[in-house]
């Protein structure tokens, strides 16, 4: 009781470490293990990167989880079923259930200028969620930049640069005969087609999102089919983040804009258009382009940091991990 | 129609235009871009509040030419206006007094960065705050969700990694059950805007029949509101994401992001389902008895941390508890004050969060307490505020938790019930007893020296150090609001009763 409550004033113990554990197949002996065990967590705490090192890590719980994870799944969807049984029929207690799409499929050509209804709906009816949206796209590239762009901090030792390098020759495929050849014949139609879903998403299924998306694996296949170099020459850091900050700023401020004259109840000098014409809708196209923008630049960085833990070649190996790789990976 | 009316919408698109730009910007740069941003933001807000309060009205916003059913829509009254100059100030506060231990903890290359995550999260705040829309609210909590994990993350140790996955998972958990609530919400009302939802829950509510189908609909979104703001069964995550993360990110995760989700709740609560039909489920009571045991719970965890910043972390779930038991007294009085809670304890939890560092770096950097023995005369100027926090946490009369304690007992007394003014007295007596156990053990740790070596320790600080011009700044700031809350309360409980009057 006395040395706990020692320890207790000293703050000696730190309960997550003490209840972590991990296992290894092999591992011999228990007492071994248990050793073995703490020293595994303690270099997880310290570097991140070393997860490889610890197969596994467990809390003495973690059977109970499973579980108990398992029971709560099943429980919600029986709970979320049987509300649906519960609904009232729609429309029958509340006549003004469908007040709001009725508008939108009613009078939504006329009111946006789009075909599209879909679009007049996320660009011009609710256009403020569709702003934050488009950040939260930006926001996860942030994140993975954050946890995969290499660093003086995460690369450490020089040793997983060597790596980076040494995947960049093996998977490398930009020699390969089938996928170059492949990657021209297919490249300008995926490119072509993506900019037509990007153009046209005011008067079919379509717009930002899904042009950018398409257009991002355009990007992607381009990376590589001709390697990283190629790609590099117009798709860097600098560009990424340039054509990002560009189509952003422009989305906030024309909205903002738009915003701005419809609270104050002034005029909307911007056209409608004939519907069905290219130019139609209003913002939505300028709009739309800007997303599209977004989009593929997001998914094109996501693969080049994944890849190689940089948008295009801006980490520069070469400078960077050659007297470090002396120093540390070389060695083993 | 004044040009005041158009701030809200500024606060948001300003924060919304910061983030890329911020990625631009060297890390120096950025720092100081974002300090001037936040100041201009606290005089938007700021003038917004003497707005409300001048004229005594609120104002709908509409966003874009579409009038309220049809389009988005933001609203400013006072109560609005006073959390976003809450969180602009604490914001600017934790960005001064901790970029110091930002460049410490990450890598040069990356400080932009995170103040370009930091802007996006100032402006999902805002948004939250302002919006008048439920789906607005989940859009901008998603951008909360994401950028909260990067601000943590961004210190690439394993025990940030560790709890970032945890709080990815369980917060990604959180915003599925609440977009499952809005989903039930809009099918049972036919609306997203908050005024619409509630007069027609207001006619369906009259047939009883409809009543299992809301609860299920509030209920979802309130467990997943929960989860992510840390009530009693989930307030496990809260001392590994708050206790490791870089301190600004400490600072802004337990003092603002939480308070963001609450508040959003809570206007969920009071203006989209109403308060009327919110009685006529058991939610509310549900609420009162988790928030009891959240603060039991909270302060004996803190009792059994080893390591300072575990400590304050569990804290936070207490004194989360209180101002989930604040709602679910149910009366406007109880509204009150569990929205002064709000305002006390992120005031509060941030001085905490920004000052123990600067404790632990002059203890050869480590939180755990056999370390921080003495530290407070190492580091006088952080010592007297860490004080300072401690005493509020605690209850003593002068600082803000006093009064927000007191503000609690008298809204039960006037609510009515015998039991429910039994139990919060006694929670109120048992918690503070544990606070202050918890809370004293610290001060004397940091304040007794027995060997007198802490004074001619080598690594020991002047109070008056101008190279940390930014941290005394950001203390002196935080410890004046602290003791003004404390002393006159009443301006802010005022300011606070006028914002719920024009809240509906």
């Amino acid at each position: 009781m006395k040395e706990t409550f020692r320890s207790w004033i000293n703050g000696e113990t730190d309960p997550i470490e003490e209840l972590l554990d991990s296992w290894e197949e092999s591992d011999p002996d228990r007492e071994e293990r248990k050793s073995l065990s703490k020293e595994r967590i303690r270099t997880f705490m310290e570097q991140p990167g070393e997860l490889s090192a610890v197969r596994q890590i467990r809390n003495r719980y973690t059977r109970i989880y499973y579980i108990v994870a398992v029971l709560s799944c099943i429980f919600l969807s029986v709970v979320l079923l049987y509300t649906v049984s519960l609904m009232p029929g729609l429309g029958k207690v509340n006549p003004r259930a469908t007040e709001v799409s009725d508008r939108y499929i009613e009078k939504g050509v006329e009111e946006t200028g789009a075909v599209n209804a879909v679009a007049g709906m996320i660009l011009d009816y609710r256009a403020f969620d569709t702003l934050g949206e488009s950040h939260v796209l930006f926001t996860a590239l942030i994140c993975v930049m954050i946890l995969l762009r290499i660093d003086r901090k995460n690369q450490r030792t020089g040793y997983e640069d060597y790596y980076t390098i040494r995947n960049d020759i093996y998977y490398d495929l930009s020699g390969d005969p089938i996928l170059r050849t492949m990657g021209r014949a297919l490249l300008p139609c995926i490119l072509i087609y993506g900019i037509y879903i990007l153009l046209n998403g005011q008067n079919s299924p379509g717009g930002g999102f899904s042009g950018g998306a398409v257009i991002g694996a355009g990007l992607i296949l381009f990376s590589a089919a001709f390697g990283m170099k190629a790609a590099d020459r117009f798709l860097n850091m600098k560009t990424c983040s340039v054509i990002t900050f560009v189509s952003l700023a422009f989305y906030s401020f024309a909205k903002g804009y738009v915003f701005f004259i419809g609270a104050n109840g002034l005029e909307n000098p911007i056209p409608k258009g004939t519907p069905g014409a290219i130019f139609s809708g209003g913002m939505i196209l300028p709009l739309d382009i800007a997303v599209g923008c977004v989009v593929s630049i997001t998914m094109f960085g996501f693969y080049s940091l994944f890849r190689r833990g940089s948008i295009g070649m801006d980490v520069n190996y070469d400078s960077f991990s050659k007297k470090e790789r002396k120093a540390g990976g070389e060695e083993t | 129609m004044s040009f005041i009316w158009n701030f809200p919408l500024f606060t948001v698109l300003l924060s919304l235009f910061s983030g890329p730009l911020c990625m631009m910007l060297s890390a120096k740069a950025a720092r100081n871009y974002t300090i001037a941003y936040e100041s201009v933001l606290i005089g938007m807000t700021g003038s917004v509040l003497a707005y409300t309060l001048k004229t005594g009205t609120s104002f709908t916003y509409t966003m874009g030419e579409f009038p309220a059913p049809w389009g988005n829509e933001i609203r400013a009254g006072s109560l609005e206006a006073l959390i976003a100059l809450l969180f602009s100030v604490v914001l600017l506060c934790s960005v001064t007094a901790g970029y110091h231990f930002i460049r410490k903890d990450m890598d040069e290359s990356k400080i932009n960065l995170y103040f370009t995550l930091l802007n996006l999260l100032t402006a999902a705040l805002m948004a939250i705050v302002w919006t008048n829309d439920v789906f607005t609210g989940y859009v901008f909590l998603e951008i909360l969700t994401l950028t909260s994990c990067g601000i943590l993350i961004v210190r690439e140790i394993g025990r940030t990694t560790l709890a970032a996955v945890r709080y990815m998972i369980l917060n990604l958990m959180g915003s599925g059950l609440f977009l499952m609530g809005i989903v039930l919400l809009y099918d049972v009302s036919g609306h997203l805007l908050m005024v619409p939802i509630r007069q027609s829950l207001r006619e369906i509510s009259s047939d009883p029949a409809a009543i299992p189908a809301i609860t299920m609909a509030v209920g979802i979104m309130t467990i997943g509101i929960a989860i992510k703001s840390g009530l009693f069964p989930f307030y496990f995550w809260m001392p590994d994401t708050y206790g490791w993360a870089t301190p600004t990110s400490g600072a802004v995760l337990s003092a603002l992001v939480s308070k963001g989700y609450i508040f959003l709740l809570f206007k969920i609560y009071y203006r989209a389902v109403g308060i009327d039909v919110m009685q006529k489920t058991p939610i509310l009571k549900i609420l009162f008895v988790l928030g009891i045991c959240g603060i039991i719970a909270g302060s004996f965890n803190a009792i059994r941390a080893s390591n300072i910043n575990r400590m304050i972390a569990f804290s936070s779930a207490a004194q989360i508890g209180y101002i989930y038991m604040g709602i679910g007294i149910g009366t406007t009085a109880g509204f009150a004050a569990a929205l002064f809670q709000i305002l006390a304890h992120a005031l509060t939890k941030s001085l905490l969060f920004l000052t123990a560092p600067y404790l632990a770096e002059v203890s050869s950097d480590s939180l755990k307490f056999h370390a921080l023995q003495g530290s407070a005369h190492r580091d006088p100027a952080a010592g007297m505020m860490f004080t300072t926090g401690a005493l509020s946490m605690i209850g003593i009369p002068v600082f803000a938790g006093f009064a927000s304690k007191l503000m609690f007992g008298q809204a039960v007394v006037l609510g009515g019930v015998h039991w429910r003014i039994l139990a919060v007295l006694a929670t109120l007596g048992i918690s503070s007893v544990l606070n202050a156990f918890y809370f004293i053990r610290t001060l004397i740790r940091i304040y007794y020296d027995p060997d007198e070596q802490a004074k001619s320790s080598a690594n020991s600080r002047s109070a008056f150090d101008l190279s940390r011009a930014g941290f005394g700044f950001a203390g002196f700031v935080l410890v004046v609001l602290n003791v003004f809350l404390g002393l006159f309360s009443w301006v802010v409980s005022d300011v606070i009763y006028r914002g719920l009057g024009m809240f509906l």
